[in-house]
């Protein structure tokens, strides 16, 4: 058996010091970083010529929206990896993640719907962005219930990865729908090949609040997974004489 | 291998001739649901006309799911499907076979009655011919992606309302396309998207399918 970092962390017993150690550091880093993001776009960056001052809840809307399709995927990832390697610590990671990702596809939502309304005079429409980012936050909460409504936690793990698994379909449909289809929503305006068609003072406000949500995603699903290990473990030699 | 699949498709051809009562009750409770629309939102006829297809649609879709129940829990319960996955023969061809026989008995009932509940939406010709077509193509769809719902649900608590929450999330694409094959200018393209989608349905679900229910069934 290898001692190697890989190895060693797939243990609970290992990860839950290591968790507690990084959860500060990632809350300091959200909080700056999101500070820092939203001081650059709400401050520094200029009004739009187009929406006016309406338009600076990009920096919120924007990074809710990618966190919540990064964190579907890291979720199918980690409960992919959980069904096919057996290691229970993954699928607890995904258990840990469900909740941060749906709250972000609810901000997104929220916030889309906010800005919709003194924009394009509507608070919701039928498009095909909106409407999978829609499915989106079902399938997290279709995650969510079937895991809680399985009592026996490893078939709750292998049911919650498949059905994870399933739904990974979406995410290509919701980033591509705005190419697909003839939508409301704006098409996007960020490429990895070619240079942004938005000023670079908001995107750079857009990307700090980016790697601070990033954080906060982090820590928050490492708490939680700390949580999440103490109760699955509980039975465990190296709680039982914490207890 | 090919004795196998017909084999299951038989004998859950044979338990559903046996119980017509279960067979029947989604069947009536499509007529029923497709008869809500006019009672619930007035019987004028252009509405009816433009709200039809949607809502046969949308009938279909709930009366299928309500059937979902029927595909494995009863064979989970005596022990049958333990059985069926000892077999040397690959479960994803025996769950293929179990999902076919479901669609025979629950999707072409549904398919058969539509013109009919067409009619009572006063739809024209080409419409209905339309209906037909997206709810041949996409009750199969239905089958085979209800068919991981409720697999992975077997036996768990919470009863008809979790598998419609895992399962009508994954059900909305098709009944978009559908739906929307009906009333589209150009049904064609509706068509082969569904077309694609049972494609890939039938190469993917049945090994989902087969993967949850070898975790339902430890």
């Amino acid at each position: 058996m290898k001692n190697s970092l890989l190895y060693r962390y797939a243990s609970p017993q290992q990860f839950y010091p290591l968790a507690g150690t990084l959860i500060p550091w990632l809350s300091v880093l959200a909080v700056l970083l999101t500070a820092a993001g939203l001081y650059v776009g709400l401050v520094l960056a200029p009004t739009d010529w187009q929406q006016g001052d309406s338009y600076r809840i990009i920096y919120v809307h924007v990074p809710a929206a990618w966190m919540s399709m990064v964190i579907y995927l890291a979720m199918a990832f980690w409960a992919g990896l959980g069904l096919v390697m057996n290691t229970r610590l993954s699928s607890m990671m995904a258990s840990a993640l469900a909740p941060t990702g749906a709250m972000f596809t609810v901000l997104a939502l929220w916030t889309g719907a906010l800005w919709g309304k003194p924009t394009w005079g509507a608070w919701w429409v039928w498009d095909a962005r909106l409407t999978s980012e829609l499915i989106l936050l079902f399938l997290y909460i279709g995650f969510m219930t079937l895991q809680s409504a399985i009592t026996d936690a490893r078939r709750a793990d292998r049911a919650g990865a498949v059905l994870a698994l399933v739904g990974v379909v979406n995410i290509p449909i919701i980033y591509f729908s705005v190419k697909w289809w003839n939508t409301l929503h704006q098409g996007a305006s960020i490429s990895l090949t070619a240079a942004p068609s938005m000023a670079h003072v908001m995107l750079a406000g857009m990307l700090l609040v980016t790697l601070g949500a990033w954080a906060y995603s982090f820590a928050a699903a490492l708490a939680r997974l700390r949580c999440i290990i103490l109760e699955r473990e509980k039975r465990s030699p190296w709680l039982k004489e914490a207890a | 291998m090919m004795r196998a699949f017909l084999g299951v498709i038989r004998r859950d051809l044979l338990l559903a001739l046996r119980n017509r009562a279960d067979v029947l009750a989604s069947v009536f409770f499509f007529i029923i649901v497709a008869a809500l629309a006019p009672l619930g939102l007035g019987p004028e006829p252009a509405m009816l006309r433009t709200i039809g297809p949607g809502m046969l649609w949308i009938a279909a879709l709930l009366a299928s799911m309500l059937a979902l129940h029927r595909l494995f829990a009863q064979d989970h319960a005596d022990g049958t499907l333990e059985q069926l996955l000892l077999s040397p023969e690959p479960a994803t061809l025996l769950v293929a076979g179990k999902i076919l026989a479901h669609w025979l008995t629950t999707g072409i009932p549904l398919v058969i009655l539509s013109p009919l509940l067409a009619l009572q939406f006063g739809l024209p010709a080409e419409q209905v011919t339309i209906l037909l077509a997206s709810l041949l193509l996409g009750t199969p769809i239905l089958s085979l992606i209800g068919a991981i719902g409720a697999a992975l649900t077997l036996g768990v608590r919470g009863g008809g309302v979790l598998i419609a929450l895992l399962v009508l999330p994954l059900y909305v694409p098709i009944l978009i396309f559908g739906a929307g094959a009906t009333v589209a200018p150009d049904p064609q393209s509706h068509l082969f998207l569904l077309g694609g989608l049972l494609a890939a349905a039938l190469a993917l679900a049945p090994w989902a399918t087969a993967a949850a229910l070898r975790i339902a069934s430890e």
